[in-house]
């Protein structure tokens, strides 16, 4: 494969194309507005808690913003990957992911990159420093996201008037 | 050949060999991309490669004469001293000053973060009584534009906020050329200062200094030219297109990183109260007071980048001896073969003016349904280095309606094959993407 298809693998385009959870909804327990500063890039993601059970779970999450093929496919993934799970299932995950992501394309042991499911093909993402970024904004803001919603905080996230 | 009303091109393009031999004084353009390619650089807009006498200043320099400028009197200082200053005297000359009205900065930013650290202190009360000509008061406005680069925008808006002043600005039309029209309504009574780029980094517009000039003339305003685009790219008379204050980089103008220079003009630098302070720009220091040198080293706070000026001058030797009328024939060649190329592939917008007269050779396109990280990356996969994003330059992005842009720019070692590589390459990006029905 060249290196670009190695990147744009079909499957990323298909989420880039047809993005999962795009769209706000209400309610929400915690909501985050990230921005990409080198390219403008924002996403505003919302996550909503089931608190029924033993574990605190992802019952929902859901986003808006704009972004490149990568920050929006990655976004994408990310919403399958987690909705469902429980609050410590999604922290695991979203180290591993980081880890993938900063392995400068030498990746990571191949059964932990499988518990990524799609999220795994934005493997190619880590041999371009610069488009790492872009597919760890959509895990910024859940990051910050749940973190505010275990807190209580369930304001809207600031952005700048006139963005 | 006349480009545009004012603009008059008498001298002729670079021949192919002339161009040949000025490719060879650049080392880096015969690297090749990462994917074996020739390397196809079009990112000079952003920072522009150097000539090898460049290093070859600094080298010498530091081999053979580095030293402390303005310290010691030994052999090694007085030589430093001498680069240092002969170096200042080569800039001023090169954008029609005089050498005591150029202060060295590390870039276009710093210089206009001096300006702003100079007027805060200014409008504390700080200075002589001269000084109260920089004071910038609760109620009084700063005028600045759409088109500004975050560098000539950000530091007026702390400013503002730090003087209770107001700021406004000029916007743009739909091409991002300033709409003058809108000076009679923004520039009043109260107006300070007018700061305004002479070309925009984005649409590539250029300025009509002598409107913006007499607008804040008739307010009584200062006025401070953002020259970061056109010193590169137009001979440049400082004292001719009548600004108080201009700034620009070297490192956009075939020179290293880490130098640029602040203009002003003599009597306006001899009452502006210190920016930064420090030692070398003092006088008397007691416990409690400093006195302060005269311009311009009363804005030189410590050591300065004195291996970086010898290789400004270098580079601006450089320059002088190809041509500035030269080079900017051969890239108004270059410039409307881009424009020309990039206009006919469908579903590209040029984001600036799409006739090549009164513009720069920096041309950002909006690529419809594929984003600028997209286009740069698969750009980058044929060896075509552009610049992606906004470009420090995020009001103007939204004026035209779009985040984000892909910006090709072209300097004096371009060829018209790489122009015309680009143009064929990012013709292939929306099909590659799926965004080409
Ligand atoms: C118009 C304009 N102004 C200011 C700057 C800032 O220059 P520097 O980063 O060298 O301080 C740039 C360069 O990016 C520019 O294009």
């Amino acid at each position: 494969m060249n290196p670009l298809d190695s990147l744009y693998r079909d499957l990323i385009m298909d989420h880039a194309r047809h993005p999962q959870g795009k769209g706000l909804q209400d309610p929400f327990d915690g909501e985050s507005f990230q921005v990409n500063p080198t390219c403008g890039d924002q996403v505003r993601l919302r996550v909503d808690l089931d608190n029924t059970g033993e574990q605190p779970k992802l019952a929902q999450v859901s986003w808006d913003g704009q972004g490149c093929s990568i920050s929006q496919a990655s976004v994408s993934m990310m919403k399958d990957l987690v909705e469902g799970e429980d609050l410590d299932q999604v922290a695991h995950l979203e180290e591993i992911f980081g880890r993938l992501m900063h392995s400068r394309g030498q990746g990571i042991d191949p059964d932990e990159a499988a518990l990524l499911g799609d999220a795994e093909a934005l493997e190619g993402t880590s041999r371009y420093p610069m488009r790492v970024k872009c597919a760890l904004l959509g895990w910024m803001a859940l990051k910050d996201a749940v973190a505010k919603a275990q807190a209580g905080d369930n304001s809207p996230a600031g952005a700048p008037e006139g963005i | 050949m006349t480009a545009s009303s004012g603009e008059v091109l008498t001298a002729a393009p670079l021949t192919d060999s002339e161009l040949v031999a000025i490719r060879s004084d650049f080392p880096l353009l015969s690297r090749r991309a990462l994917t074996g390619q020739p390397l196809v650089y079009l990112d000079s807009a952003a920072t522009s490669q150097r000539p090898r006498i460049v290093q070859d200043a600094m080298r010498d320099f530091t081999d053979n004469h580095n030293g402390a400028v303005h310290r010691g009197a030994h052999a090694l200082a007085e030589e430093a001293t001498d680069a240092f200053e002969q170096a200042r005297a080569a800039v001023a000359q090169f954008v029609g000053a005089g050498a005591g009205e150029m202060v060295f900065t590390s870039g276009t930013t710093a210089g206009i973060n001096l300006l702003t650290t100079s007027w805060a202190a200014a409008s504390r009360g700080a200075g002589s009584g001269a000084a109260r000509r920089f004071a910038v008061l609760p109620g009084d406005r700063i005028v600045v534009t759409q088109a500004e680069h975050h560098a000539n925008l950000v530091p007026w808006q702390q400013l503002a906020a730090a003087t209770g002043a107001e700021l406004a600005w000029v916007r743009v039309d739909r091409e991002g050329r300033l709409r003058l029209e809108d000076l009679e309504d923004v520039v009043t009574a109260r107006t300070r200062v007018v700061a305004f780029t002479h070309a925009s980094n984005v649409s590539g517009a250029v300025t009509d200094v002598a409107a913006m000039v007499a607008a804040a003339k008739e307010a009584g305003a200062l006025t401070v030219l953002d020259a970061a685009q056109t010193a590169p790219h137009r001979a440049l008379d400082l004292a001719a297109l009548d600004v108080d204050f201009a700034v620009f980089s070297a490192h956009k103008m075939l020179g290293p990183t880490g130098i640029g220079a602040l203009y002003g003009r003599a009597d306006l630098l001899e009452a502006m109260p210190p920016g930064p302070t420090g030692g070398s720009m003092v006088e008397i220091v007691t416990m409690s007071e400093a006195t302060f040198q005269p311009p311009p080293s009363r804005f030189e706070a410590g050591t300065q980048a004195v291996t970086q000026t010898v290789g400004w001058a270098a580079a601006i030797d450089y320059l002088t001896h190809l041509g500035m009328d030269r080079l900017a024939a051969h890239e108004a060649a270059l410039t409307a073969r881009l424009l020309d190329n990039v206009g006919e592939i469908s579903g590209v917008r040029i984001l600036g003016p799409a006739h090549p007269s009164n513009r720069l050779g920096a041309v950002a396109v909006e690529v419809d349904g594929v984003h600028p990280h997209d286009v740069g990356q698969f750009l980058d996969a044929q060896g075509i280095a552009v610049r992606v994003g906004h470009h420090c330059a995020q009001p103007i992005h939204r004026a035209l309606g779009v985040n984000a842009s892909t910006r090709a720019s072209v300097a004096v070692y371009n060829t018209t094959a790489e122009v015309d590589r680009f143009a064929e390459a990012l013709d292939q990006v929306r099909a590659y993407f799926g965004a080409a029905l």
